[in-house]
């Protein structure tokens, strides 16, 4: 057999039909759930009168719509359009036999933090979810996909996606990190190098030494940017850290299953000599945390960088999309970021909620105060992440710096659960869209790593860690 | 499905790059558990002022004579953002069969077809023609499936390229579930294979 990339071994394992003038037919192993964008798909199985082939690969998770505010309950929720989808999510899952992380199960969080903590998502698999930061789950070497509502339906009647085969991309990543400088600076520095669609069409796996060198959470935070960069997925291929994170967890295998699964996911690396159909190379040395200026990923500079003159734009649509962006923004050119202050610091969403990221927020804030003109909150990606969070003190760290402490969800990520910016409201955010209205309307956002949000929260504008 | 042929209608141009999922339905109008009830917040943020219900006279939908238009004109990358089907199908529902873009996000793209749009990808140049083009009053297309071709009311002619299993399931109107239950038996092969191979993914 000729040389292969990771992808190509999982696609290829993955096959159940593919013929000559039909889309493949892919077999997936691990289909997440949550209560937004699943409720068509159970009402069509219902009208089929089709059952869930495969109940118990399928988890469902609420995550939304949930309010966020401690010691929640069903009349905390926001809205009743809210309580329909999560009754709804009830429901469906009692009816056709799914497990369910309700509300209040002590394992609730966001499907994309949940998913590898519980061991759900495993080096090999396919993963699908009706949501497209399902691209997170790929740091473990899973060929993980977001897909629409009537996929969902597809995948819940038939356990299969119809898929066309991706392109292949490899974005090596070399050098080490600076102190204070992230995974989420690599996301963002690469979109903003490379493009928000160079992506498109192709599953990118990230490797090199920087991508080696980082945690399992890290990867995590790198491959659920993926889709912001307009890929398919993102990976990073299992190593002994990866296996070391799997081992233990409640729905991995154990015993002896485990040794033989983890001797299958180190056969999963790339072979040398195998090509993909892109190649890009970034060097990370001497790269600064990153912070976004406009309304897409790609719109970033180094935190000690200005905003940028449309006027130096030759490209007539480019610098239509930066002047419509700074409007937005209520940015002027050539201002200094660091002079920008912010009203809101928000530190969560499926990017960088977990309890790594806790824990290097907390490092900046130990022992300072929230500025005066900043709202903070923290929101755990899961109530495992908040338990453990509170058990190492962190939860102290920032009750008593000022900061709000939550219980696990999407919440500002997406402002559908009653958290959310006002109009006009600047935000410094550790979510993954700076979208316009994402956060909520007129809201202005910008991404930033959990320890430059920490730093910006103390300082009250944009701060550079590393002098802090 | 319903089948898609030819379709003649008003063409609107959408002339901003990376529109995204947001920005065609905001989150906070998804919350809902049926397929329907969508339209009227599309693009909601843009198309209405502050208010939340006055018509913005400067958004383009808006403009006397694009009222009936049922083919969007967009630039690159459009689409790009959250998987929400909630946004072709509010599209759909405003009353867009057909949607024309030098290029589109993969998830967006697949979702089309699985929302009775046709979504059609034309060079960079064609689209820019277009979109320089269109006038209100002035803008129908013609758009011909079997030809995998754009006709302007000039005249002018587009060639597209469409994947052939996509454009047979969408002139056909084929249901992808009924397909795919019909090689349930490959499924249940395959299944009972992986099992031997990789029993970890059968606890
Ligand atoms: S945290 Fe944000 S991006 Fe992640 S699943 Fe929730 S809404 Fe989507």
């Amino acid at each position: 057999m000729p040389p292969r990339t990771m992808f190509e071994k999982i696609w290829d394992a993955h096959i159940v039909r593919d013929e000559p003038g039909e889309v493949p037919m892919l077999y997936i192993d691990r289909h997440l759930t949550h209560e937004a964008t699943s409720p068509q798909a159970f009402a069509g199985l219902r009208e089929r009168n089709l059952p869930v082939h495969r109940p118990e690969t399928t988890i469902a998770v609420i995550d939304h719509n949930v309010p966020t505010t401690p010691g929640r309950r069903l009349v905390d929720v926001v809205d009743e359009p809210s309580v329909m989808c999560i009754e709804t999510m009830e429901e469906n899952a009692r009816d056709f036999g799914v497990t369910l992380l309700d509300m209040n199960n002590e394992d609730q969080g966001i499907v994309h933090v949940v998913g590898p903590e519980l061991g759900l998502s495993l080096p090999g698999m396919t993963v699908v979810c009706g949501d497209s930061h399902t691209s997170t789950h790929g740091a473990l070497g899973i060929f993980a996909v977001g897909i629409g509502t009537s996929e969902v339906e597809h995948v819940l009647a038939t356990q299969c996606l119809l898929q066309r085969k991706p392109k292949t991309m490899n974005i090596h990543i070399d050098g080490v990190l600076r102190p204070g400088v992230t995974a989420k600076d690599i996301a963002l520095a690469v979109i903003g190098k490379l493009g928000t669609n160079v992506g498109t069409h192709h599953v990118i796996e990230f490797s090199g030494s920087a991508v080696r060198s980082l945690t399992i959470e890290g990867r995590m935070t790198l491959c659920n940017m993926a889709i912001e960069a307009g890929a398919r997925a993102g990976m990073v291929a299992p190593d002994d850290v990866t296996i070391e994170y799997v081992r233990g967890r409640r729905f991995a295998p154990s015993g002896e299953l485990f040794e033989q699964a983890a001797e299958q996911w180190k056969a999963l690396a790339t072979d040398p000599g195998a090509r993909f159909d892109a190649e890009y190379h970034l060097a990370v040395d001497d790269l600064a945390p990153q912070v976004t200026w406009g309304t897409n990923p790609g719109m970033v500079v180094d935190v000690t960088g200005t905003i940028p003159d449309p006027a130096a734009e030759s490209d007539p649509v480019a610098r239509a999309g930066i002047e419509q962006a700074l409007e937005y923004m209520g940015l002027e050119p050539g201002q200094r970021i660091q002079d920008v202050e912010v009203d809101t610091v928000f530190i969560g969403s499926c990017t960088n909620s977990r309890v790594e990221d806790l824990r290097m927020a907390a490092g900046y804030v130990a022992g300072r105060r929230v500025a005066a003109n900043v709202r903070a909150i923290v929101v755990p990606g899961s109530m495992s992440v908040r338990r453990q969070a509170e058990e190492e003190g962190l939860a102290d760290i920032f009750r008593e710096a000022g900061f709000e402490w939550r219980e696990a969800g999407c919440s500002m990520c997406i402002a559908m659960n009653g958290d959310r910016l006002s109009a006009g409201e600047r935000c410094a955010s550790t979510s993954n869209r700076n979208f316009e209205g994402r956060q909520g309307r007129g809201g202005q956002t910008h991404l930033v790593s959990p320890a430059t949000a920490a730093a910006t929260a103390v300082t009250g504008r944009f701060a550079d860690v590393r002098a802090l | 499905m319903e089948k898609f042929i030819t379709h003649d209608g008003v063409a609107v141009p959408l002339a901003r790059t990376n529109v995204n999922t947001d920005d065609i339905i905001p989150a906070r109008f998804l919350k809902s558990i049926r397929r329907t009830g969508f339209g009227k917040f599309l693009f909601a943020n843009w198309r209405y002022l502050e208010d939340g219900h006055t018509p913005n006279p400067d958004f383009v939908l808006n403009e006397p004579g694009y009222e009936d238009a049922s083919i969007l004109v967009a630039d690159e990358n459009f689409g790009c953002g959250s998987s929400r089907e909630h946004a072709p199908w509010a599209l759909r529902e405003y009353g867009f069969v057909c949607i024309i873009a030098p290029s589109f996000a993969d998830i967006f793209y697949n979702n089309c077809f699985n929302s009775n749009i046709l979504p059609i990808t034309l060079a960079s140049s064609q689209v820019a023609t277009l979109l320089n083009s269109l006038r209100p009053g002035a803008s129908t297309l013609h758009v011909d499936l079997p030809s995998q071709s754009v006709t302007t009311a000039e005249g002018h002619t587009f060639h597209f390229e469409i994947d052939p299993f996509n454009k047979n399931a969408a002139m056909e109107g084929l249901d992808n579930i009924g397909w795919s239950l019909s090689h349930k038996d490959e499924i249940l092969a395959y299944e009972k294979a992986r099992r031997q191979e990789a029993p970890w993914l059968f606890p």
